[in-house]
């Protein structure tokens, strides 16, 4: 088929960009004191936090939202 | 509610850290699943999602002008008809894109009432060309066409109702939602898309670089908006208004307002002014 517009035709190729590079703060889980709220994996703006809550550090940019959603405080920012 | 842990919008899109536009997408399209076709105008979410040649999307997703992204889902939704096929058809398109640019061809497709899910991510204002006013930015904004400064106040219109003139279209689904209620928000995708004929969701969506603040409070300030009542959650089904969650106390606006660069340089009786307007309002909603 021909088109008229720009196709991008490889899904999900963003992947080849790692945005993680952009972060200064890194969020750690610590896995004792979670209690599986799924807040951290819902809110992620990258969904690079997994439903074990594994996070993704190629594309986290470091903004901090899971630390301050969750509500056992189990995630801690750390410095790079 | 259960919604698949799959994601359908990749990592390495190149939202600002903190954004809440991917979150919305990304609850959304979790609960639309794979037969979903998106639609998007110009705008953040389009450039985030977008660096040529890469995308974002794992599912098909056409972008098209600003004007026209209503016209353009009616096609495909009028095309998928003819075809024998069926898919959801979902719009996500930015507050400049919907209550003003996009706006035509919007009451069109809801005028036709085709079968397609309009999502406006409202963020307050045209955010990918560097913070204009829009018809949904609230009074009292500052922005850099409605500027705070000694000959202006900020923005000195109030907000569109933009969900309100949809529910004048008299569409069997309309709904507002916030980023920061996910299960409200979710189980509105789901009705919408279990809805014959047209749904629109206005989705309230913080922006940490227009609205000014730090990028780990996004949720926290969608939080503050409908916790303060300046942001109401409610749907309309068939025409029956229903408001789906109710702060058991609603906190003072200027809550709300300091915790953002935008408000910054509002008065005590400008304050004084919102809150009364906020207090009006959610009395009328039974807030
Ligand atoms: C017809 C037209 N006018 C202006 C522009 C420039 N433009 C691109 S994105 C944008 C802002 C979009 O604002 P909004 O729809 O609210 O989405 P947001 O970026 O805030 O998510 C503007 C003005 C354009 N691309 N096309
Ligand atoms: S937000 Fe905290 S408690 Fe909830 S799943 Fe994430 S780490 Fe666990
Ligand atoms: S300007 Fe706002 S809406 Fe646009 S990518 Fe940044 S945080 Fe998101
Ligand atoms: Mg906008």
């Amino acid at each position: 088929m021909t088109s008229t517009g720009a196709v991008v035709k490889k899904p999900g190729s963003t992947r080849n960009t790692k945005t993680g590079s952009w972060r200064t703060f890194k969020p750690i889980i610590d896995m004792d004191k979670c209690i599986d709220c799924e807040n951290c994996y819902l809110f992620c703006p990258e969904g690079c936090i997994n439903k074990e809550y594994e996070i993704d550090y190629d594309y986290c940019k470091g903004c901090g939202i899971c630390a301050t959603e969750c509500p056992v405080k189990a995630v801690k920012m750390e410095r790079e | 509610m259960k919604i698949t842990e799959k994601e359908f919008l990749a990592p390495g899109h190149r939202a600002c850290a903190g954004c809440g536009e991917p979150i919305g997408v990304r609850l959304a399209l979790k609960v639309l699943g794979e037969n979903t076709i998106a639609v998007s105008p110009t705008g953040c979410l389009e450039v985030i999602t977008s660096p040529y040649p890469e995308t974002a999307w794992e599912i098909p997703w056409i972008h098209v002008a600003f004007e026209n992204a209503g016209a353009v889902a009616s096609g495909v939704e009028a095309a998928l008809k003819s075809l024998g096929r069926k898919s959801n058809v979902v719009v996500f398109a930015g507050d400049g894109g919907t209550a003003d640019i996009g706006f035509q061809s919007l009451s069109g497709a809801m005028e036709r009432n085709h079968d397609i899910i309009y999502i406006c991510i409202d963020n307050e204002a045209y955010m990918n060309t560097g913070v204009q006013r829009s018809g949904a930015t609230p009074y009292g904004a500052s922005t850099m066409t409605s500027p705070a400064g000694k000959k202006s106040f900020g923005e000195d219109k109030p907000k569109k109702n933009l969900p309100m003139i949809m529910v004048a279209h008299n569409v069997p689904y309309v709904a507002t939602a916030s980023i920061s209620y996910p299960e409200d928000f979710m189980k509105k995708v789901k009705k919408a898309s279990e809805t014959e004929g047209s749904s629109y969701i206005h989705l309230h969506q913080p922006c940490t670089t227009g609205w000014g603040f730090d990028p780990s409070k996004t949720i926290e300030l969608g939080r503050l908006a409908v916790e303060t009542g300046a942001w109401i959650l409610y749907e309309v089904e068939n025409g029956d208004f229903k408001v789906t969650y109710r702060p058991a106390q609603r906190k003072p606006l200027i809550e709300y307002l300091k915790a953002q660069k935008r408000f910054k340089h509002l008065k005590e009786a400008e304050v004084a002014m919102l809150q009364d307007y906020v207090d009006r309002t959610c009395s009328e909603y039974g807030v």
